[in-house]
Parts: structure tokens; sequence; C-alpha cells
């Protein structure tokens, strides 16, 4: 601590930190650019000047850059001194000598980091009359508009994409008044996390361009707090409506989760939202109907008539419409609505994070490792934010030794020039190559049960009493042991594993890794495929394949299937039988996909975007997420459809269905202390989801009717779809809009954290549901080493960020960005079938009637006897993982492929 | 669908070139600790640095053209335009300002009926400004090719020129 002054007032501060942060952590207005509060301090912009006196005599002082100054105790500083005002107003108006003064037409205006330095510097008059730099833009992909002539050269943005995010393909072009921020020649960012550009940057050089398209102003957009639904880490969004359609969605601070960026997958997943394949008015034998009455009581009909319901619940639902459906159907006809695999797998993780005694990380926690070892995971694919994470937990080794060198950890171009670049170590066992190689201290590449058995050799390296596999090679084995001796070193490793490649014994063996290793702040953390993945699998539940027996034994003939596409799940074959065995189904849904097509009755669900509900991420933290708008048209949130039928009106409301689902599952006990989250907020008044700025509502249904509709009416949740009411009383969590006063980007979270880059005030949203305790045995089910069988193949899902993900698949920006269609082969395998990239060739499933004809591709690191193929394609879907196919090389003048992404 | 196979597009550079940068490299532990040598030994063999020349170079040394572009429009004696036989690298530095740089630069634009940056006709001469080149006390100087050029008159200028 140290005790500082500023401007003649004293305070008691950290003194880990620089003076800048420590201002806007007192909640001080100072300006700055380059400074950012992940990235630390470069002093390249000198915007955030200030005062610092020698001494209490000391009258003059000296100009110091705030966000290069040591807090040190007794120190003297003034943010409002004259010379310090100037200098700060002086230094604008110079960034803005070549800036073009657009804000009208810039789509960064009414949000933009320099509109509101400006205004806070006071540098109100231009006075500069030369001519401009001008530059060209580029066409940087379906994600990002390029505006170079905006540029303030602060270079925040090569310095997050670059330094924290890892990419390549941006840089800074140029040098002294002529620098230019792009690419080597115009084409796709290749980062996975590009879109934090459009944050990260403080003008409109850098913005969204799925937003483009359908642009409105920050202050004309709808907001309410959201999760985000396309992977199982759950981070926060704050997604944006005008007119009844989803324009955009901007990262929302959590302190223990996602921070202050997001992934490209959540950013520009939100198009499906807005896609032609919307279901927006319920269904009968495939005749759309208008009135919600006449769906509800078909509903109730078959309900009623049916000998016997079985309900099939969904990973990517809320707890709550899970456990409406669970209510509806009883406990006995609940099934869970995962395959085989996915339920053990699943199952097995939250064993483990339950009973397994090992804790399970937040990502702010995993950002403090101190050596990583990714067991059969891609992660940057399969859980995009983590493998940000990951990158930041590298730099802990570099911070240990600017530590002993005395250089403040935020003093960051000094610590990313240490000698040696030295990192923490990262291990990363796969199937093949993966986009965090790059940073790897060390990567093996090899079939699943291959993974599974250097896991457990790592295991047995670092506790004899563990079971050893037999029979690895010695290259695997002293591999295994260099990666234990590391993990034994260090004092918070962590072991990350998931269910990627679809195999119990990778999981098991990440188990027996981390119980084995000595330190007491290890984690362990899993991957997991969907938002609500972790959800249901604690609320507990049949596996599909029993739902399909049942039926096959006329047990019952009403199926009620909510929000899952069956078809991705289990084959072709089993679930058209299931659907044509039951004389009656109906489907909740939002988006048309193969199963919807064969519902009798079928229900339009409102999506994350209109409607409530919990979600429980990979971590065990459940969180809520608001309605942002109304759902139009007879949408509605699956838990109404299902709770419209009971008739105890008690469930109509959502917080009874949390707080239900709290009392009678022992397992989200911990949940009733979100389920008030409504009453509690509205104990003052609701809290406004529009800005005070919203324009145009009297008028923005005008060619409808001219008299101004009423609000609609929001009994859900603390939220209210209107300007009016208050947010002072709202904990930071629950604000729809990030916005002080003079703080109009996203910046503004400044205001709202206990410190800079802490948790929010009044605490970050969720409730963590599982605390690790207790202690599991060891595995030992070791895997035998695979094999390859000459003339045989089997199938391998690798999962990718832009594709594999159903929902984020229908958005039109992510399908651009879609990997081709296509199967890797290892190139000696190519080279027996006497096939290289871009050759058809048909792949025939060897226990089965699936044939398939596709363009191979050849890649280098993939292990022979293994076929890759993406995760979640329609194409692959009657491909589970682990089928056993054959190949022959097609002819290529019969077939007639498309080299085209979908 | 993968990471992208780095496929060095090394086609580009010459087997002499190649060697060159090899032997660059042999000094240093990290490839692209070269990156200025093995531009300048593309650019001495060449007289400047073509986009395919470039990503060439980057291919060879495991870096993303992008890396590699921002270290060579970093320096101003990396030509990524064709130039003429010899640049004239005028100082326009402040004390060579103060002496008339800007005077010296308009008469060789004249004289050579160039712009900066451009290639006079006859391919002979391009122009660029350049910092202090450390002969203030000569101001105003120039880079002839590989010359110095001290205390630079119009008339100077003429007779180096030969025109
Ligand atoms: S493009 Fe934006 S982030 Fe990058 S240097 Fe310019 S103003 Fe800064
Ligand atoms: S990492 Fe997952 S939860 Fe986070 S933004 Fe990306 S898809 Fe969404
Ligand atoms: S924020 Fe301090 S110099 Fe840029
Ligand atoms: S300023 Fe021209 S040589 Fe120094």
């Amino acid at each position: 601590m140290a005790r500082i002054e500023i401007d003649g007032r004293f305070y008691d501060v950290q003194d880990n930190t620089n003076v800048l942060s420590t201002c806007l952590s007192l909640g001080m207005d100072l300006p700055y650019f380059c400074w950012h509060p992940a990235m630390g301090s470069v002093g390249a912009c000198r915007q955030c000047a200030v005062i610092q006196y020698k001494d209490a005599e000391d009258t003059r002082g000296r100009l110091v850059m705030a966000c290069m100054t040591p807090v040190m105790n007794d120190m003297r500083l003034s943010i409002s001194s004259e010379q310090a005002r100037r200098f700060r107003s002086d230094n604008i108006e110079l960034l803005m000598t070549n800036h073009p003064h657009d804000c009208p037409v810039c789509e960064e205006g009414g949000e933009c980091h320099l509109q509101d330095m400006t205004v806070m510097t006071g540098h109100t008059f231009r006075r500069y009359r030369g001519s401009k730099r001008t530059h060209n833009n580029q066409n940087l992909g379906p994600f990002i508009n390029h505006e170079m002539n905006r540029c303030i050269a602060c270079y925040r943005c090569v310095r997050f994409y670059n330094d924290y995010a890892g990419g390549h393909d941006l840089q800074v072009l140029g040098v002294h008044n002529n620098v230019y921020f792009g690419r080597f020649e115009d084409g796709t960012l290749e980062n996975e996390f590009s879109g934090n550009l459009v944050e990260v940057c403080p003008t409109g050089v850098f913005t969204d361009k799925t937003f483009s398209a359908h642009y409105a102003r920050k202050w004309d957009l709808q907001t309410a707090p959201s999760i985000c639904v396309h992977c199982g880490l759950g981070c926060n969004t704050a997604p944006g409506e005008r007119y009844g359609e989803l324009r955009r969605i901007i990262n929302r601070y959590h302190g223990a989760v996602n921070g202050y960026f997001l992934c490209d997958r959540g950013r520009f997943g939100y198009g499906f939202v807005n896609s032609s394949k919307r279901i927006l008015k319920p269904r009968i034998d495939n005749q759309p109907i208008i009135a919600i009455e006449t769906a509800e009581s078909h509903f109730r009909k078959l309900l009623n008539a049916a000998k016997s319901t079985i309900g099939i619940g969904s990973p990517r639902a809320s707890l709550e419409a899970n456990f409406a459906l669970r209510e509806l159907v009883g406990e006995e006809n609940f099934f869970l609505g995962l395959n085989d695999t996915e339920h053990t797998l699943l199952n097995t993780i939250i064993d483990l994070m339950r009973h397994g005694g090992i804790h399970s990380p937040s990502l702010r926690e995993i950002e403090q490792a101190d050596a990583v070892l990714i067991l059969g995971e891609d992660v940057t694919h399969s859980a995009p934010r983590l493998a940000l994470s990951i990158r930041q937990a590298l730099r802990n080794a570099s911070f240990a030794m600017a530590q002993t060198m005395h250089i403040p950890l935020w003093q960051d171009a000094a610590i990313r020039q240490l000698r040696g670049n030295v990192q923490s170590p990262l291990f990363i066992a796969s199937i093949c190559a993966t986009r965090l190689d790059d940073v790897a201290t060390n990567t093996y590449h090899g079939s699943p049960e291959n993974v599974a058995r250097l896991g457990f050799a790592i295991a047995h390296c670092l506790d004899d009493s563990t079971p050893a596999p037999f029979a690895l090679s010695t290259s695997e084995q002293s591999l295994a042991s260099s990666i234990a001796s590391r993990l034994k070193q260090a004092k918070r490793p962590l072991v990350v594993s998931g269910t990627s490649c679809s195999c119990l014994a990778v999981i098991q063996a990440a188990y027996n890794i981390a119980k084995a290793i000595p330190s007491k702040d290890k984690q362990l953390t899993f991957t997991v495929p969907e938002c609500n993945s972790v959800g249901l699998t604690i609320m507990g539940g049949k596996r599909l394949q029993q739902a399909f027996e049942r039926i096959d034994n006329g047990l019952t003939d009403n199926v009620i299937i909510l929000e899952n596409d069956l078809y991705r799940r289990a084959s072709h074959k089993a679930v058209d039988l299931f659907l044509e065995t039951a004389a009656h189904v109906s489907v909740i849904d939002s988006l048309e996909n193969k199963t919807t097509e064969k519902a009798q009755l079928l229900l339009p669900a409102a999506t994350f975007a209109e409607s409530e509900g919990t979600l429980v991420n990979n971590e065990g933290r459940a969180q809520r997420y608001f309605p942002v708008y109304p759902a139009t048209e007879a949408a509605r949130g699956s838990w109404q459809w299902l709770t419209s039928v009971m008739e105890d009106p008690h469930w109509q409301h959502h917080d009874a269905l949390t707080s239900a689902c709290a009392t009678t599952l022992p397992g989200l006990a911990t949940l009733i202390q979100s389920a008030s989250v409504t009453e509690d907020a509205i104990a003052g008044s609701k809290i406004p989801r529009q800005p005070h700025r919203y324009s145009g509502r009297t008028a923005m249904h005008a060619n409808i009717k001219v008299s101004e509709p009423g609000p609609a009416h929001d009994l859900e949740t603390p939220f209210a779809f209107s300007m009016e009411g208050a947010t002072t009383h709202a904990p930071p969590a629950l604000l729809p809009v990030i916005w002080a006063p003079g703080w109009n980007s996203n910046q503004a979270i400044n205001k709202f954290q206990e410190e800079i880059s802490g948790h929010l005030r009044d605490g970050d949203t969720g409730i963590r549901l599982i605390e690790a305790s207790g202690e599991l045995p060891w595995f030992d089910d070791i895997p035998t080493a695979f094999e390859p069988e000459p003339g045989l193949w089997r199938i391998t899902p690798l999962p990718n960020i832009f594709g594999s993900e159903e929902l984020s698949q229908q958005s039109p920006s992510i399908r651009e960005r879609q990997p081709l269609v296509c199967i890797l082969l290892n190139p000696m395998d190519a080279e027996t079938l006497a096939v290289g990239t871009g050759d058809p060739i048909e792949i025939r499933e060897f226990a089965g009637a699936t044939t398939l004809t596709i363009h191979a591709q050849i890649e280098h690191t993939l292990p022979r006897g293994l076929v890759g193929v993406t995760t979640g394609l329609p194409e692959f879907q009657s491909l589970q993982a682990w089928t056993q196919i054959t190949l022959k090389k097609a002819n290529p003048e019969l077939q007639d492929l498309s080299e085209v992404p979908l | 669908m993968k990471m992208q196979n780095k496929n060095p597009r090394i086609e580009g550079l010459s087997p002499t070139e190649i060697q060159e940068i090899n032997a660059e490299m042999s000094h240093y532990e990290d490839k692209t600790a070269v990156s200025i040598e093995a531009l300048k030994i593309v650019q001495k063999h060449r007289g400047w640095v073509s986009d395919d020349c470039l990503v060439a170079v980057a291919g060879f040394l495991d870096m993303a053209p992008a890396q590699l572009e921002g270290i060579a429009t970093f320096y101003n004696l990396i030509y990524r335009r064709p130039v003429g036989k010899t640049v004239i690298h005028y100082c326009n530095s402040v004390t060579c300002w103060m002496m008339g740089s800007e005077q010296i630069r308009e008469h060789l634009c004249r004289r050579l009926n160039v712009a900066l940056g451009e290639m006079s006709e006859d391919g002979e001469y391009t122009i660029l400004p350049i910092v202090c080149l450390g002969a203030c006390d000569h101001a105003p100087v120039a880079m002839v090719g590989d010359e110095l050029k001290l205390d630079l008159t119009e008339n100077a200028v003429n007779e180096f020129l030969g025109r």
C-alpha cells in the first residue's frame, strides 16, 4: 500500500501498479489511448500526462506519463494543473492533425474513445489547416471494416493482435508520421480473436462489418446482459437490438470469465437469430398456424391423449427449459438428449469436477497457471476464449523473471523484450496440429488412445503408484517424463482436457495426471461442447439411446423434443426409426433442422436474445441471460411453451422454475441464490434496456400505426423494454449498457470495477455450483496403442471455431469462414490411395450404408489410419466419431464437387 | 482446415541469394534476426524488393509476409518500388533543413524532372529523403549512390548530375 497525494487530496492505494491505472481505479477521469487494462503500458501516445512533484515544497513539478510512472509512497501528483491540462489538450490536437473528423459517418461515433478523450481534454477547436495523409483501406474479410484514415497510431491493435492473441497477419507498416496498420495485402484477418479489434481500437479504424450491414448508434440499441451460447465457456455478452432485429454483440466484462475479450464465433455468431431458417410460426403437420392458442391447445391435446409422453432435453437449452420439460413429462420420462458417448464423457467430467478434489478454474485463474498440459484438445477450436487465456498464462515465467529484475509487471514492452523470451511451458498432446502449437514447448500427435496412453505415462512419472501403459515407445516415454518433471516443478500447473476427441480414456488420463501432480494449487479444466452441457448433465437423466428403446418397446407414443437436432447425435437410421415409430412428435426449436422437418407439432422457440434462462459453463458457473427484446411473431421461450400446458399457474414464472430447479435437484441447490434476482432488482424500479438517449421511440412504428405503442411488459426479469427507469440502484453486473458520463465507449467499464481489471463492484455474475472435494481412485483402464488396420480408416472429428457449432453455423459471416468440406489424410495414407489435395475420394462406412464422395486434403501432422473431418458439418453428420471406413480414390470426371465452403 | 502448412515460396530466390542468406543465418540463433540482411541481399541483386521477393524471403525465414513487410517498410534503405541506378538520398533533418535542403530537393527534382520517390525517365535516378547523415557541419548534404556529397549548392548538384 502507498499513500499518495493527487491535487491536494490523499489516497491510500495499491503500490504495485501505475499512476494511470490508480487514478482510474479511484474513479478519476484521465485520458489515455495506448494503455489498455489487459495489455499494460507502453507510453506511446503521450496522452495520460500528469504533473509529478519532487516533494512537498516543489511547486513546479514535471510532466510524467501516468501510465509509465509507478505508484510510490508519498508521491505528489496533479491531474488538474494547468500545464498538465494544456499538454493533454495539445497532444490530442497533434494526434488529430491527420484524423478526418468524420464522426457523423463513422460507426464508432457515439461509443468512441477518441471522441470521449477529445472532449475530456477540452480540445474543441481545430487549428491545423494543412493537408492530411490518407490511406487505402483493405478488405479484411467478413468480420472487420478498415478505415485507416481515422488512425491515431496508438499501436493498440497490433499489440492486441500480435502480442496478446498471437496473430501475425496484422502489422504496423511504414514509419514516422506515415504508419499503416493492416495486412500485407487484402485478405481475411486470420486470428480467431480479430473481432476484439473493434473494441480495442479507440477510433473507428476497425469496426464490426456485420453490424455495418444494419447499423444503429449505440444509444439507439436496446440491450440486456447476456451469455454467449456458442460454446461451453459462458462468456458474457451485450447483444444490441433495433427494429426487432439483433444487430450486434459486444463484450460484457466479467472479472472471472471473459474479461475484456470474446472470440469471433461469440461475437459474429449472432446472425442465426435473424436467419431465414428461424421458425416464427407454430406448425401443425407442416401447416403454419397463426394463433398461439391453437398451437397450445393442440400441444395439450397430444399430451392428454398420449399413452405416455417422453421428453428429450438439450445441452443448448437453459436449465429452466430442461427442467420444465422434466416436470411436464416426469423424471422417469426425461431423457437428456445426449448420445452414449456424449453422455458418458459428460457424466465422467461432472463426476470428476464434483468428487475428484481438483479445483476447476475460471479463465482468470487459468491465466495464473505457470505450466500447462493440454490433452486431446485444439482449444482454439473447441473452447476458443480459453486459448486466449492459455496464451496469457504462458507469460508467467517472464513475469517471474521481471520480478527478480524489479520490472513492474505492467511495463509491457520491457517485459516482452526480456532476454531469451522466456515462457512458461505448454505441452500439447493432440490428434494433429493445433492453433496453439506456435507457443508450445513440445507437441505430440496421435490417435485418441495414444494421447491417453501418453497421459497415463505422464501420471505414472509423477506418481509411480499410478498404473503405467505398457509398450510405450522410448520417445513417448522420454516425452512423458520431461512433461512430468515440468509439471512437478510448477506451482500452479493446469491440465486441460475435454470431450473433443470423444475418448473417455483421455479424460481419465487427464484426471490421473492432475491427481498425481504434487502442487496444492493445481487446476483441472475440461472443455464441453455446448453452452449448457454441464447444466444438463448435473440435472441428470437418461440417455438418448434409452428413449429409442422405449419407443421400440411400445412403452411410449408421444415425444417432445426440446431444442435438439437428434440427427447431430445419432445415426440417421436410428433417428428416422425413432421419429417414425412415435405416434406424435412435438418439437420446440428456433431454427429449421432435420428434426424439425419431422415434427408433427412445431413450436417456435425464442433464442437467447428473446428469452431468459440459466446456463452452466464448463467451470460449473451458473449464469443468467435475459431477453434483449420481446420475441417476434409467435416465438416464445421454450420454458413458456412447456409451462403453458401445465395445470399449476405457479410455473408460469421463470423465477419459480429457477427456484424449483434448485430445490428439486441437489446438484443445483446453490442456484437458489439467483432465483430472486428479479424481485430484488425490482424493489427499486425496473432497469431500462434502452439508453436515455434512445431515439425515435414515438416514430419508429409510425409506418404501422401513428399512435405510439405501449412498451412490451416484462414480468420475468428486472428489466423493462423501455428507456424509463433508473440504473443507479442496479449492480454493475446487471447493467444492460456500460456507460458513464463522459465515457461512451465500452471502456466506461473502468467506472464499474472494484479496481482496474478487477471484479465488478457488487460481484461478477453467476454462481459456482461445484467446488472440488473428495478424491477418486486412479483410473486404470489404459487403452492399447492404436494400430492402423490396412485398408481401414477411422473417422476423427476435429472441431472448428467456424462451422462446428450448430447455431453460429447459420450466421452468414461465420459461414464465410467455414473450412472447406474435405477430409484430412496423412500424406503416406494419401500416397497409398494415390490421392493428393483436392482429389475426390469415396468414403464408405465399413459396417453401414453411408457412402460419401468428398475432396481430400493432406495434413502432415495427422496420424496414419485416421481421417479428419470437421465436427458438426451437416455433410459429416452420418459419420460419428470412431466410425470405421474404407477409402477409394474417386473418378474426378464423374464427380461434380465444388471447392467452395458451404 | 487446420493450420496451413507453411510452404516457403523460395522459388522466387536465386541460388546465390539463398546461399548468401544462409551464410548470414549461421551467425544467429533465430532466423528472423537476418530479416534486414536478407532484404539487403535481395536488393543488392535486383535493385529493389518486389512483393514476390518479399513473400519468398518471408517464407524462407518462417515469418508471415506482413511481419517482414513491417520491417521492410520501416527502413528507408530498403526499396519496395523500383528505383533508378543511382539513388540520391538528400538529408531532410534539422540542420540541413535550416541550411536549405528544401531548395536542393526542388532543384534536384526539377533538374531530373521527377517527384520524390519516382524514377527518372532514363532510369538513372531516384530521389528520396533520409535522416541526418551525421555531416551536419557540411549541411546541406546528400548521398549519391554510395558517395557523400557535402556543402551542396545548385551548382554542385548540376556538376555531379553532369546535366
Ligand atoms: S488502428 Fe486503431 S488501435 Fe491501431 S494504432 Fe490506429 S487508432 Fe490505434
Ligand atoms: S469462447 Fe465460447 S463462450 Fe466465449 S465468446 Fe467464444 S464461443 Fe462464446
Ligand atoms: S496512455 Fe500513457 S502514454 Fe499512452
Ligand atoms: S541534418 Fe543533415 S546531416 Fe545532419
